[in-house]
Parts: C-alpha cells; structure tokens; sequence
C-alpha cells in the first residue's frame, strides 16, 4: 500500500513538471483493494484491472520501473511507451493488462480464466472494475458465463460510490450488486470499510476454494473511496459533487497509517527509507530511459 | 501471382465442407485452437461447417455460446492472450456490431498498446450475403469498416479452395482476423485437396488473364467480374479478372500490374461505396500510377438493403451490369450491348428458409 501511496504522490509531485506523459486516474485512497487482494494471489495467477489501475499493476508485483516509464511516454516502460497509465501490462508478474474502457477487461478476463480451466493451469484469475462497469451490458454477460462454465475467477466491484462523478445509487434502481450476482448463481459479499485485513481473509477464502474446486466464481464488492479527483492530480471539491466531510471519514480510517500504528517505530522507518529508494529510483529511471524512437511508430501494429 | 486455377483436380467440395476441412485439420494439429459461438453445435452447424466438431473434440473445445456477442469476444481475446486460437462463429455479420468494442477498441489495439506484449491470434467468421429476403439487418457486408482499422486483418475467399487455404492461414496468424463467408458461395464447388495448406494473405488471384479491362471482384462479386468477364469475350473485350482475397492485406501490386497492363480499372464490390474497399483500391491506384487510367467502381446502391425481389435486383451489381460497364469502358459508353444472361444464378437458384 505505501509503495502506491509514494509512487501516486510522487506523480503528483512531477505532474506539473509535464513529465509525465499521460492522464493518470489515481488509485490513492483505494490502495488498500488492491493489496489485500493481491497478497492473496499467488505469482502465477493473473489480474486484470482498470484506467485507475497503479494500485492493481504494483500490487500485483508489477515492475514499477517499468510502470513510472510508461506514464513518461519511455520506451522502457512496460508497453514501451505506447499505452500510457491506462494500458499497463506485465505477464511476467501477471498483470494482464489494463484498459481505458469502463467493462472491457472483465469480458478478457474472462478468457484468461476459460483458458486457465481449458489447460488445468490452477491459476486463479482476478478483474478489478469500478461500480461504475456493473451499469454495463458486458458486466451481466460475464457473470452469467462465468457462472455456466464455472471458471476459476474472482469478480473485485471496487465500489468507490462514483463512476466518473456520477452517483452508484442515480444508476442503480437499489442498493444490490451482491444480491445481482448471486442471480446468477454467483456467490458474493460485501466487505466494507476499506479494511485492508478484512479484504485480505475474505478474498483468500474466495481464491482458496477456486483454486481447489470447491467453489465456482465469486463476487466481492469493497467499498472504498477514492480521495483524488477522477482524473489529474488533484483534487475536485470545487465541482461541488461531493463535500470533503464526505471524504473525511475514510481519510481519517487510512488504512496505511492503521498498518502504521500496529507495528514498531524502528520497523516502519526501515519500510519508508526502502520504499522511499524504490520510487526515487523508478523516477530516476524513467527520466534517465530515451523515448522510442520514430520507427517504433509502425511497429507492432501486426504481430 | 499466376494464373493457377483454384479447380485443378478433381476432389471436389463445396465452400462450407472447406470451411469444416480447415477448421478440423487446425483443430487436430494444435489442441489450441477452439470453435465457439451461437449455434455451433446445433443440428444446422453454421450451414454445416461446424458439423462433428464437438462430437469429435468435445465440448471444451466446440461450444454453443449465450447471446452475448460482446463478452464472447472479449473471452476469446483474453483466451487468446493465454494461448489459445479462438475461432468466433457468428451467422450473421450483423450480430459482429453487437461486439465492436471488443473488437475495434481491444482485439485490433492491444498488440500496439501493450507495446507488443499480448498478440491477440483470434478469427472472427461471419456471414454476409445477398439472398431470398435477407434485407437489411441479415446481410450486410462490412468489411470495408474493418479495413480501417490497424490492427486488424480481414479476408474475403470466394471458393472453397481458397475458403481452405485462408482459413488455415486466418488461425495461424498472430492477429485478428475477419473471416468474410458470403452465404451465395454456399453452393460453390472446387478442387480442395485433401492436404493441409495455408493461403498467404495480400496475394491476389488472377482470375483470368485479359488485355483490355481490369475488373476486380471483391468477396461473391469475384465469382460475378468472372462471369462478366466470360460474356465479355463475345464482343471481344479482354477482361483481366482479379480476386484479392485478402483485404487487409491487400496485394495492390497485381492490381497495379493489371492497370499497367490494360489502362483501366473497374472495381466491384460486395458492399457500399462510400470509403469503401473500392475506394481504397482506387484512390491507391490514382495516386501511384503514372499515365492517367480510366476508373470505375460498382457496388451496393446507396441504400438500406431492400428484401422484396425487384429491389433487391436492382440493389446489387451481377455479371450483366458488371460486363455492360466493362464494356462501355473498352469501347465507349455509346455502347450498347448486354449479355443474355444476367448473373446471379446462385440468387436465382436460392430457395429459402435455409
């Protein structure tokens, strides 16, 4: 989570600076999904994630270098520059990839976990979308194929109240994303509170019991808030669609700094002077990688 | 390309039996490669093309899919991403626009976004087609759409040999690829060895050689320039019959040999005119050659496609508009003559339901 937290404020640091190179959609303030999440995953499993997807690449164990690179447009960035923050990748790690239209990867996560039974890879699969992608068509058609071929994966809603600045409840006739997917014979809960523990033993429990069969796909939606304005490095109260008293409860229950608190003085310093190396490092590297080169333009149009 | 004829030999098969001989043999040489999509497994089996397929290699690997055109296209592309080689069958191309996004804003991008990374190896087959009353939302032929998208291949055979060969060659590529099938082919018969073989996309198929005309024909269209080209003979007009095959790649270089050749150009397509195929071949050709070359184009009228018989007559080109049109081409349009015969037979001889 703090490494994240840095590398989203070190963004924010630079982004006046035009260096960095594309729209970033901040993922501060919802660290925590990603991270308990992801430490429940095993290297060889595979997620796929959303535009606001920093938090779900470096959770993931993607290589930050690579991601801070390709917001600066570098040829050393993980898609060599030509997809910016919305487009992140790493196979290596399994972050299968990012995508800049609300529903599309959960369809192409889909595919990930069809493959994954076709071939008994015993990989369990993981797609993170916003509330916001439970309003779309595709959403609906995933589940119930998921739900029919009984795939080894895992729905994360990361339910941020928002989809852009609009309200969950002005496109939802009732509160009933979990109630929804269980239509379809999904099994799926809620977790609220952002609790970063609380994500992590309920989730485990899902992935556990795909893994070993004992459960079809699951649906867990976790309630989170996003601090930073939808897009930019800012923040947005000035468009009056929400209140900083709204935030503040979540800001106040930051679950880093709940983290923070439950363990030494001595062992937190440690983790800040390493994370701090890190994302320094990450920058420098990025500033220091050339840009593609021109040629690069008509490369992998065909492959 | 030379002029080999797609029927030397004398194993015969019609165009869906190439399609199901394509799709078998890929299926046995790479455990990879999967059929789905709406009505697959159903006792029709897409006209037959799919017939056995899940008898033969179970319900993993053929499988019937919800109505879900959008989602399945996408499962396919991320399947892709893990290794497999999605055929995705759908009976109509009209049911393709139901998965666009996936399509237009994953499928053709992802290998160029992801910087390399995630080639997306799926074949999207589809059905267009003029016949019996199909109209307007049972018929229409979009290829055109999809040539304009990087990242995407699209193809167009018009017999069952080149059905087999571009096929094979459609699954083993690393890209997406939109498989044309025109429904009126159906009856379409050809040599089709027995033996794997994979057609290489952007070479074109020199129909019939000829010294007057060039006349591209694109998807059934190139089995009507044919005919035309047949009736042109007895006014003695030489016609060069080209079949691209393939659209994106497409292999202007035979069409601008062709040009070079006879000085002009007629192109007929399956589909509007409006940024179309014939568009595109045309603007290439005006804005490569040299000496001025006479160009013409003939496609579907620019209108929504009609059902009742009459119109739909008059909607489509056939091999007498297209040889009346090569003709005043070569001789002047103070010509007057038309074939006796029309065209079109494989409409005439249609007889739904299908």
């Amino acid at each position: 989570m703090l490494r994240i937290r840095r590398v989203e404020q070190k963004i924010i640091d630079v982004y006046w600076d035009d260096k960095v190179k594309s729209p970033v959609h901040l993922s501060i303030g919802q660290e925590a999904v990603a991270s308990g999440v992801c430490e429940t995953l095993e290297p060889k499993d595979v997620v796929f994630g959303t535009y606001r997807g920093h938090h779900v690449y470096l959770a993931k164990g993607g290589d930050m270098n690579a991601m801070v690179a390709e917001l600066y447009g570098k040829v050393t960035g993980c898609a060599r520059g030509k997809g910016g923050s919305m487009h992140l990748i790493d196979l290596e790690h399994g972050v299968s990839g990012t995508s800049a239209v609300v529903g599309t990867t959960i369809a192409n996560a889909l595919g990930a976990a069809f493959a994954a039974k076709l071939k008994k890879l015993g990989i369990v699969v993981v797609v993170f979308f916003g509330d916001g992608a439970i309003d779309e068509g595709v959403y609906h058609e995933s589940l119930n194929f998921a739900s029919i071929k009984q795939l080894p994966i895992v729905f994360i809603c990361e339910n941020n109240g928002f989809a852009v600045h609009s309200r969950t409840e002005t496109r939802r006739n009732s509160d009933n994303i979990c109630e929804h997917a269980r239509v379809y014979g999904i099994t799926a809960d809620r977790i609220e509170g952002n609790d970063v523990l609380a994500i992590k033993k309920r989730v485990g429990e899902a992935v556990d019991a795909i893994r070993s069969g004992e459960s079809g796909p699951q649906l867990l939606e976790i309630m989170t808030y996003r601090w930073m304005e939808h897009v930019g490095p800012g923040e947005d109260f000035n468009l009056g669609y929400r209140t900083p008293e709204e935030r503040e409860p979540w800001v106040e229950d930051d679950q880093i700094a709940k983290l923070r608190a439950q363990i030494t003085e001595e062992i937190v310093t440690g983790i800040d002077a390493e994370v701090e190396t890190e994302v320094e490092a990450a920058f420098e590297f990025a500033e220091n990688s050339p840009f593609p080169e021109p040629e690069e333009l008509y490369q992998h149009v065909y492959g | 390309m030379s002029t080999d004829s797609a029927a030397v030999g004398d194993r015969i098969l019609t165009y869906p039996e190439a399609i199901r001989e394509a799709t078998l043999q890929e299926m046995e040489r790479d455990d990879g490669v999967i059929v789905m999509g709406i009505g697959v497994d159903d006792p029709k089996a897409i006209y037959g093309t799919t017939a056995g397929l899940q008898e033969r290699f179970g319900k993993d690997r053929v499988f019937d899919t919800p109505l879900a055109e959008d989602s399945m296209t996408g499962m396919a592309i991320g399947a892709a991403q893990m290794g497999l080689r999605p055929i995705h069958v759908h009976i109509r191309m009209d049911f393709v626009l139901l998965a666009m996004n996936q399509l237009i804003n994953v499928a053709a991008k992802n290998l160029y976004t992801f910087g390399g990374a995630a080639p997306v190896p799926i074949v999207i087959r589809s059905y267009i087609g003029r016949s019996w009353g199909q109209g307007p939302q049972h018929s229409q032929a979009l290829h055109s759409m999809f040539m304009h998208v990087p990242g995407l291949k699209v193809v167009a055979p018009s017999n069952p040999y080149d059905a087999k060969g571009a096929l094979i060659e459609s699954i083993r590529d690393n890209n997406p690829v939109i498989f044309v099938e025109h429904r009126l082919l159906g009856g379409s018969t050809s040599h089709v060895p027995e033996e794997s073989y994979a057609l290489p996309f952007g070479k074109a198929r020199i129909q019939q050689p000829g010294s007057d005309v060039t006349i591209v024909g694109i998807s059934y269209m190139a089995v009507e320039a044919y005919r035309a080209g047949q009736y042109l003979k007895d006014v003695g007009v030489s016609a060069e019959v080209i079949d691209p095959i393939s659209l994106s790649p497409l292999d202007m270089d035979t069409i601008l040999e062709s040009v070079a050749k006879t000085g002009r150009l007629l192109v007929v397509d399956n589909g509007w005119l409006t940024c179309g195929a014939s568009a595109e071949i045309l603007a290439s050709v005006a804005e490569t050659v040299e000496t001025p070359v006479q160009l013409k184009r003939m496609g579907f009228a620019p209108v929504t496609t009609p059902t009742t018989p009459g119109l739909e007559e008059a909607f489509y080109p056939n091999a007498q508009s297209i040889a009346v049109m090569a003709n005043q081409m070569v001789q002047g349009k103070s010509a007057d003559w038309i074939p006796e015969e029309i065209g079109a037979s494989e409409a005439a001889e249609f007889r739904g339901p299908f």
